[in-house]
């Protein structure tokens, strides 16, 4: 069995004069302090990439910057998706006996350190070298693109988009670490600058400066304890030009296959954590993982479905969306989010049972996806 | 070795697709083999530029001075009649299902392949 024993989280936004190994030594500290264990306890390290500071080793360079000395360490890259994809490897390897204690990190000062179009521009190389990026598509294109053949299939509205970053705005309101605090509504949404068609500036999540970390051990370490209850991935395309059909989701096929290695079922779950880095990205994976039913997630948002005091309380924080993206870390919010969700320290933000959480994470263009199940134990 | 064709990403004004001499499999990234079953060399041709739009998204928001002068353009994804999907730029108000034809436009310092409604 695997247990998240500590998370930490900074806020998000500009943190001025911060670099990545800073951010990601922040976050780590407060995952230590949270699961009350010392350096010297962990022996293994997984990270994140930072787009700000690549470097081929940042494990390693982590670790001795931090000050620890793992038997197991490295980085892990599937972009978007890497968060949940370390807490799986670090599950397997906790479970496996390899480590006891394996620090999950990750952190970068993607706002401060590089200008917003060198983002943009990192990012769009997870499109085809030479088939693709020559064309000029951004990442809200390739998510355009999705969106765009969504929507036609599913008769979504931009209007429908608009209600989950509306919702993650209203989320983000009541977290103080948040990066925006001011509400909006769907006509704020519709009128904000167009990107990248349907997707408009408020359907895209920002850029951050920021870092999350966890502990994952093979025992509690806490009176309340947070079990890996499974998890599963699955990987179906790298490039847009390459996804399969509408039919043949990764999220589709990366949760029924952590269905099964659990034993649980989507009416199990009270707590959602879910990927959000466009409003047609959580649309979809909604759907895709059986939260709502085909083309209909916004009714349920519009319905209060996905609210604190919903039936399904969802990303609780603000999500990417409007807590903010810095990369690995961002995803890692949601992590973090559901862990003080089932361990009753959400503050304001306290959902009534968080007994059962069900995350996901998709890296590239819905290329990459990790489903995981997360079980509060006493 | 079957001969490989030059195309629009080298600079030519053509697409070209690869056809699997064993399984019959069509892809349009070049390989030197099947990514179905992996046969080597497959069999290269060139497409005839018709398709059907499958999406599009058009790019308001570029993010190098050479994009940023072409915006805003149409970023889409077409089935072409050959059997193979590709990305490439059309008309602004191209919408799915549409019929349409290549030709090529230039665009950052290249000719790209470039969509058109059929006549």
């Amino acid at each position: 069995m695997s247990y998240i024993t500590g998370v930490g989280l900074t806020p998000f936004g500009r943190h001025e004069g911060s670099s990545s190994l800073d951010l990601m030594s922040k976050a780590a500290q407060a995952a230590l302090d949270d699961a009350g264990l010392k350096r010297a306890d962990i022996d293994g390290i997984l990270c994140g990439y930072s787009t700000v500071s690549p470097h081929i080793m940042l494990a390693t360079v982590f670790a001795e910057h931090f000050g620890i000395r793992p038997s197991y360490a490295h980085a892990v890259q599937v972009g978007g998706a890497t968060g949940l994809a370390m807490t799986m490897l670090a599950h397997h390897l906790v479970v496996s006996g390899v480590a006891r204690h394996v620090l999950v990190v990750a952190g970068e000062n993607r706002l401060t350190g590089q200008s917003r179009d060198a983002s943009i521009q990192a990012l769009a190389q997870v499109g085809h070298p030479d088939y693709e990026v020559p064309l000029g598509p951004t990442i809200p294109a390739y998510y355009g693109l999705i969106a765009n053949s969504y929507m036609h299939e599913y008769g979504v509205t931009e209007e429908d988009l608009a209600e989950f970053a509306v919702l993650m705005r209203a989320h983000a309101c009541t977290h103080p670490g948040a990066q925006f605090h001011d509400p909006i509504t769907v006509a704020d949404v519709m009128a904000s600058k167009p990107v990248a068609m349907p997707l408009k500036l408020l359907d895209c999540c920002p850029v951050s400066d920021g870092g999350a970390a966890f502990v994952i051990s093979c025992e509690r370490t806490g009176e309340t304890g947070v079990r890996i209850r499974g998890c599963a991935q699955a990987h179906t395309h790298q490039h847009v030009t390459a996804a399969p059909a509408l039919s043949e989701f990764g999220a589709e096929i990366s949760i029924a296959r952590a269905k099964e290695a659990t034993g649980l079922a989507i009416s199990d779950v009270r707590y959602a954590a879910i990927y959000d880095s466009f409003t047609i990205t959580l649309a979809m994976l909604l759907e895709d993982l059986g939260l709502a039913g085909r083309g209909e997630a916004a009714a349920r948002v519009r319905g209060g479905h996905f609210g604190r005091d919903g039936a399904m309380p969802l990303n609780t924080h603000g999500g990417l969306l409007s807590y903010g993206h810095c990369g690995v870390g961002g995803a890692m919010a949601h992590l973090v989010e559901a862990h003080l969700q089932m361990t009753g320290r959400a503050a304001n933000r306290q959902v009534r049972d968080a007994s059962i959480a069900l995350l996901h994470g998709d890296g590239g263009v819905l290329s990459s996806h990790v489903s995981m199940f997360l079980e509060r134990v006493r | 070795m079957s001969e490989h064709l030059g195309d629009w990403t080298k600079g030519e004004q053509a697409i070209i697709y690869q056809t699997c001499t064993s399984c019959g499999h069509v892809q349009y990234f070049h390989r030197a083999f099947c990514a179905a079953c992996g046969t080597s060399d497959p069999l290269e041709q060139r497409a005839s530029g018709e398709g059907r739009v499958y999406a599009t998204s058009l790019v308001c928001r570029a993010a190098t001075p050479e994009t940023r002068a072409h915006v805003p353009y149409n970023i889409v994804l077409v089935d072409c009649a050959e059997g193979f999907r590709m990305m490439a730029h059309g008309e602004n108000n191209l919408g799915i299902g549409d019929e349409v034809t290549a030709s090529f436009a230039p665009f950052a310092g290249k000719l790209v392949p470039f969509f058109t409604r059929r006549k």
